[in-house]
């Protein structure tokens, strides 16, 4: 035998984030969706500052309205670094490095989901700021000192980290690229409508309605008081959603054929 | 080594691999043979933990595949054409493979030069003929210089230059001592490279002997193989002596 002596040790999960962060960084596609995410928050919260005649509205929700465009983006994101496996088999070749299943979903979500939280933290302050400063003169802007607006922006930003981590662990789960995003828009978005005229106390879970109505809000409305999570609820909430997909998604990746 | 023992698996209601035993021994090419639909892809992927096999188990130099410690440096597979994803470019992705298993970086610029794509490093693999998707394939299979290769159908989409490399490059690793289970449908390309051949049928297994012993069954190879796979062979078109479809 010529081979190389195999080192001691094992591959531990370093070793496994390090392989999925080079992943992530060497796909344009991850660059696109995170470009276009924190132009699109930032565009809507300056399109909407500028529209503001309401000095009395909850500013800072207005200002990071663009949030709720970014989260279809980046759950879509998560379904992709998964269903991208499958559709590609790639997975075999990721499997075959690291045969425990579970850390390699683990490792998966931990380097998503900091990249995820990094860039929806960075579009909630930029897209805040950016849609202070585009209100009318006359409407001073909402500032970070004030109660609840640095929860609202920073609770804002980890919404879209949670969302795109429910995206991954879809996407661990259902494993087909179109069905998974299906699922995640039909789960995120489109529910939402029908919920919403069925009933208001349901509206109250679904996770677009836990961003834009209880993570990211300073002054609640008066008529949704009592019907929408607090900011504190609904992200126990979203963590428990990304905890459960994820968790079955590890489940089923470790006793599948791959 | 490697050593399948009784190893089972069912896909719904196709038995696909049949309580099939054998040994892939080291310092040797070992042939992988049988017609389309045999059950050698789904051998070795149960060899490498990717399906859990119904019934048996296979161990690679005495361990399960999912106890290795550094498995990219213990044992290198090319299964599919194509297992990258098309958006990343060839050194991406054999650098990704390579942070795994805590290979050096180094050993990525390597591999590239001997599977002759060190200019096309940059290049995405979407854009890669199948021929070089083969030679990204088994780059990554030598990425952790292993002692245990798995190459599956690795001649496909290969120019006549490509398929003297690989016979050489098969030869040379099997010389170092490493053991190389390399299967084909090509059985003139198998009676040049290999020295030993495990044929199957059906997922069961036909024969596990040298390839000069099964050659001297028959007027050739090829000839011995077609006796020994006529009762099993799923999908076959037929001729009558003319040469004429029935």
């Amino acid at each position: 035998m010529t081979t190389t002596a195999v080192s001691r040790g094992r591959y531990r999960f370093s070793h496994v984030a390090r392989m999925e962060w080079i992943k992530l960084r060497s796909l344009r596609s991850t660059w696109w969706v995170l470009a276009v995410t924190v132009a699109g928050a930032v565009g809507i919260a300056v399109a909407v500052g500028v529209n503001t005649k309401d000095a009395a509205a909850d500013l800072t929700n207005n200002a990071l309205a663009g949030i709720s465009l970014g989260l279809l983006l980046i759950g879509v994101l998560g379904v992709l670094v998964m269903t991208g496996e499958y559709s590609s088999g790639m997975i075999r070749a990721t499997l075959a490095a690291i045969p425990d299943r579970p850390l390699v979903l683990a490792a998966k979500a931990a380097v998503f989901g900091a990249v995820a939280l990094a860039v929806g933290e960075a579009a909630a302050f930029i897209a805040f700021f950016a849609g202070g400063a585009a209100l009318p003169g006359g409407i001073p802007g909402p500032a970070l000192g004030q109660p609840g607006v640095l929860r609202a922006v920073m609770l804002g930003g980890a919404g879209f980290c949670l969302v795109g981590l429910i995206g991954l662990g879809l996407g661990a789960i259902i494993r087909h690229t179109p069905a998974a995003i299906a699922v995640l828009v039909g789960g995120v978005y489109v529910l939402a409508q029908f919920v919403a005229v069925l009933t208001h106390s349901l509206m109250a879970y679904l996770p677009i309605a836990i961003v834009a109505n209880s993570l990211t809000v300073v002054k609640p409305m008066a008529e949704d008081q009592g019907v929408f999570l607090s900011p504190w609820a609904g992200l126990g909430m979203l963590c428990l959603y990304a905890a459960v997909t994820l968790g079955i998604g590890g489940w089923l990746l470790a006793r599948r054929d791959a | 080594m490697i050593e399948a023992r009784g190893l089972s698996k069912r896909y719904g209601s196709t038995v696909a691999v049949d309580g099939l035993s054998f040994d892939v021994r080291p310092g040797m090419v070992t042939g992988f043979l049988g017609p389309n639909g045999s059950g050698k892809s789904t051998t070795m992927r149960l060899i490498l933990g990717l399906d859990a096999p119904d019934a048996g188990q296979a161990r690679i130099g005495g361990r399960r595949y999912r106890e290795l410690r550094w498995p990219l440096r213990e044992v290198g597979a090319l299964l599919e054409a194509k297992a990258f994803h098309p958006g990343r470019s060839a050194r991406a992705h054999l650098t990704a493979l390579a942070a795994s298993n805590d290979i050096p970086r180094s050993r990525v610029e390597e591999v590239l030069g001997i599977v002759g794509l060190a200019d096309a490093a940059r290049r995405r693999g979407g854009k890669f003929s199948l021929g070089m998707a083969q030679r990204l394939g088994i780059a990554a299979a030598l990425l952790g210089d292993p002692g245990v290769l798995l190459l599956d159908e690795p001649v496909n989409g290969l120019d006549p230059e490509g398929i003297r490399w690989i016979r050489t490059l098969l030869g040379s690793l099997a010389a170092q001592g490493r053991t190389v289970l390399v299967s084909s449908h090509l059985i003139g390309e198998i009676a040049r490279t290999a020295d030993h051949v495990v044929v199957i049928g059906r997922g069961r297994l036909l024969a596990d002997t040298s390839v000069a012993e099964l050659s001297a069954r028959s007027a050739s190879l090829e000839e011995a193989f077609f006796e020994l796979t006529s009762g099993s062979a799923d999908y076959r078109g037929t001729l009558d002596s003319k040469g004429r479809t029935s």
